[in-house]
């Protein structure tokens, strides 16, 4: 047993209304650079839709993740090591720019500089690649909200098998939103591609990241993430990806996605897995096998005897601590209603899911019926299938029993719930019906309704003995370039790296708790609200109490 | 002037070559890439980058071969000079035009696509007619002087491959240079020139041939480690008092 930390994270779909604030809190954060604007770390995909990069699930195109042989060994689905060589010069399976879409800006300065017309000046979108005039036809979500879905989400990859059963008339269409990150796997193709070496999954958290320093552009990555959440810096000429915010994350902050999101749909925490079963977990012979045998990777931290191992292994002790009191940890194992997305690739990935009831529930609601009443829901979740199985194509490859259990769960606390915020007696039936006692239910339902900031974020700090390496002062972060390279004289990207520009954690938190103002002066009227991130009150943000 | 031309020039370039890949291995880890621009065009590159590369690798290879290997080594394993004129020639040619007909795609392909000529540097521009030049001629010298013998019988591997290797061992022998039929020197100065450019260009990426890949673990764990990835000391991240 070889056990492992990795930092990963949940999100309850009931709950994302599709506002996009993850993803442009992110793109503020990490991609608003040349080179980077069609780069979405985070992107939120209305499904059923063709997501981003357009079409991106269909691996009989792209090649992406890996598949298992006949001999029971996996293989990269692009091919493997000489074939990756071979075909070096020309990534036969990379994406075109045509595929995620052509980035643009306006010309704003006809607004200003136009000579008196008889029409109105107009800013014409113009292409950030080319920098010609473009017509804008499409974005990273241009089918947001099944916008133009007769057309589109029909191509929807995941609809294979079930299209004869679905009818896109809009007004019978089921929809929810889908928000995506990097996986950051623990059996990452991308860095299974890399042929730098360049991409590495930290040992500590599970990070995965790309080395800027190391990366030659060979662009593998992006064909062999099945998820295409590697992007080519068509500036710097190197690959980039999300970074889970590790700058963020060692110093015990959650993710800006994470952060900002305006539904609090997204949990993070540690979960601890065996580092030698992922291989073999990852090769077993059935798809549907996927999501059980991931689980069975992961261990109990409060088993005595994975904490023994965790300690052999060097997991400082607050980390198994917040591994015990990982939120993300419960929603898999303990409640056992997240899911990973497409275990079909045999990455492992490690952003999980909560299944979205609400598709069904709404179908209940407009019937007329109580869409609260466990028995409604219940015959609903068997009849639709649909929805069940569309479900089951994002999350279980295509296993329908995983996907009915969580719904049932999920339609259980609805029905539990009601009685209880209506004052009735609790029906403990309802919670047996599902395998749940009823203090599981109600703290379940605590965790996914109501849970607080402390209880969404567990995240252990990193170490102070590492700290060192946390200091932006150093050149060694791997992706401290983040910043953004300067035009020198290799063209755009060359020379010396700046540090990572996003905020400077420690600084602030010294900010915060510090009894003077950085940079002296009097505190009143001096408080910098971009950088207040809602902890404590710094002084002359509030006026004075009459007590103090 | 001859030893001008073929001892200190091509001295010196071989110091800016060696110092300058040290220099911006240290300087520029950041900047070392192919900078491809497959992501704004596709079609023509699946075709031209290719054959480039590959005509490219049959081409160093043959000069591996022309000038390193003395022509008593292969007389000695009973390859007299027709067979290899022969082989060198029909090599040299298809790899020559693989090359060349690559290169034309290439630079087509660099100059038409719009957003492709946006990104390309100075530097990469200046490197395009070094290297253009330097394949043009060697072309011309295979074609010219071994098929069709212009300008008298010209045997390389007498003159111009000796002289490559006393210029490797540090004893240049510049008269066999200047005896060489003058396509063999222009082709010899444009090639010591894209040496003294290739530190400074997108080149530098021949050398980060990914060989390793065959090798390593599929998947990298990496964790902080002590000591700082680059070669250059970190900056200091204060001021200097006083």
């Amino acid at each position: 047993m070889k056990v492992m930390a990795q930092m990963a994270m949940v999100m309850n779909l009931d709950k994302c209304i599709g506002c996009h604030t993850c993803s442009v809190t992110c793109k503020q954060a990490w991609t608003n650079r040349t080179g980077t604007e069609y780069v979405w770390f985070n992107n939120v995909e209305t499904r059923p839709g063709l997501g981003y990069p357009r079409t991106y699930e269909d691996q009989e195109t792209w090649q992406g993740g890996w598949v298992r042989k006949d001999n029971g060994r996996l293989a990269l689905r692009s091919g493997g090591r000489l074939k990756k060589l071979f075909t070096i010069f020309s990534n036969p399976k990379l994406p075109s720019i045509q595929d995620y879409y052509e980035p643009w800006t306006y010309d704003y300065e006809t607004l200003t500089s136009s000579p008196q017309t008889d029409t109105f000046p107009v800013a014409r979108p113009k292409s950030l690649i080319s920098g010609k005039d473009m017509n804008v036809e499409w974005s990273a979500n241009w089918d947001d909200d099944l916008g133009g879905s007769q057309e589109h989400a029909a191509r929807d990859v995941m609809l294979k098998g079930i299209e004869d059963k679905v009818r896109l008339e809009f007004e019978e269409t089921f929809m929810f939103y889908l928000p995506r990150i990097c996986e950051h796997c623990l059996n990452p193709s991308c860095a299974a591609s890399c042929p730098s070496g360049a991409i590495y999954k930290r040992a500590e958290d599970g990070i995965v990241l790309v080395d800027q320093d190391r990366c030659r552009g060979w662009r593998m990555c992006v064909s062999g993430c099945p998820y295409k959440k590697v992007y080519f810096n068509h500036k710097t000429g190197k690959a980039e990806k999300c970074t889970f915010c590790y700058p963020r994350v060692e110093v015990g902050i959650p993710t800006v996605c994470s952060e900002t999101c305006v539904g609090r749909l997204r949990y993070i925490g540690l979960v601890l897995y065996d580092a030698d079963k992922v291989l073999e977990a990852a090769s077993v012979e059935d798809d549907h096998d996927l999501y059980a045998a991931q689980r069975s990777v992961f261990l109990d931290p409060d088993d005595p005897e994975v904490q023994r191992a965790a300690e052999r292994a060097g997991i400082p002790g607050d980390w198994m601590e917040a591994a015990r009191r990982s939120p993300v940890w419960a929603l898999i194992n303990k409640y056992q209603v997240a899911l990973p997305l497409h275990p079909e690739y045999r990455t492992m990935p490690m952003v999980w899911y909560i299944p979205p009831l609400s598709p069904v529930v709404d179908v209940v609601r407009d019937t007329g019926v109580d869409a609260e009443d466990r028995g409604n829901l219940f015959a609903a979740i068997d009849a639709l299938r649909i929805p069940v199985e569309y479900l089951a194509n994002l999350f279980t490859a295509g296993d329908t029993e995983p996907v009915d259990g969580v719904l049932k769960k999920l339609a259980a606390m609805r029905s539990y719930m009601r009685d209880i915020n209506l004052g009735r007696d609790p029906d403990d039936s309802i919670p047996e019906a599902v395998g749940m006692s009823g203090e599981e239910m109600y703290e379940m339902f605590r965790l996914l309704a109501i849970a607080k900031y402390d209880e969404r974020y567990v995240i252990p700090t990193a170490h102070a003995e590492q700290a060192h390496a946390l200091e932006e002062l150093a050149t060694e972060c791997p992706v401290s370039e983040y910043g953004g390279g300067q035009q020198d004289a290799f063209g755009e990207g060359s020379g010396y790296p700046t540090p990572v520009a996003v905020e400077n954690f420690r600084m602030l938190q010294d900010r915060q708790t510090a009894d003077e103002l950085v940079g002296g002066g009097t505190k009143e009227g001096r408080v910098n609200l971009l950088n207040w991130d809602g902890k404590g009150s710094p002084e002359g943000l509030f006026p004075p109490r009459g007590d103090s | 002037m001859n030893v001008f031309l073929w001892v200190i020039v091509p001295y010196l370039c071989l110091a800016v070559f060696v110092v300058g890949h040290l220099w911006r291995y240290r300087y520029d880890k950041f900047g070392w890439t192919t900078r491809s621009s497959q992501l704004y065009e596709d079609r023509l590159l699946r075709l031209g980058s290719p054959l480039f590369h590959f005509g490219m690798l049959g081409v160093v290879g043959g000069h591996v071969i022309g000038l390193l290997v003395p022509r008593s080594w292969t007389e000695a394993v009973g390859i007299d000079d027709h067979l290899y004129h022969y082989v060198a020639v029909i090599g040299g040619l298809i790899a020559g035009v693989m090359a060349l007909v690559g290169m034309t795609i290439l630079i087509y392909r660099r100059r038409t696509v719009g957003p492709v000529f946006s990104a390309t540097t100075v530097m990469d521009k200046v490197m395009y007619a070094f290297l253009g030049a330097a394949i043009v001629l060697g072309m011309w010298n295979t074609i010219a002087g071994s098929i069709f013998s212009l300008g008298g019988e010209y045997n390389y591997r007498e003159g111009v491959s000796v002289w490559y290797r006393s210029f490797l061992a540090f004893q240049p022998d510049a008269d066999l240079m200047a005896d060489a039929p003058i396509g063999f020197q222009l082709h010899a100065l444009v090639a010591f020139g894209l040496f003294a450019l290739w530190p400074f260009t997108r080149l530098v990426h021949v050398f980060s041939a990914p060989v390793g890949y065959l090798t390593r673990p599929y998947i990298v764990y990496r964790t902080r480690d002590e000591r700082p990835l680059g070669n250059a000391a970190p900056r200091r991240g204060w001021d200097r008092v006083g």
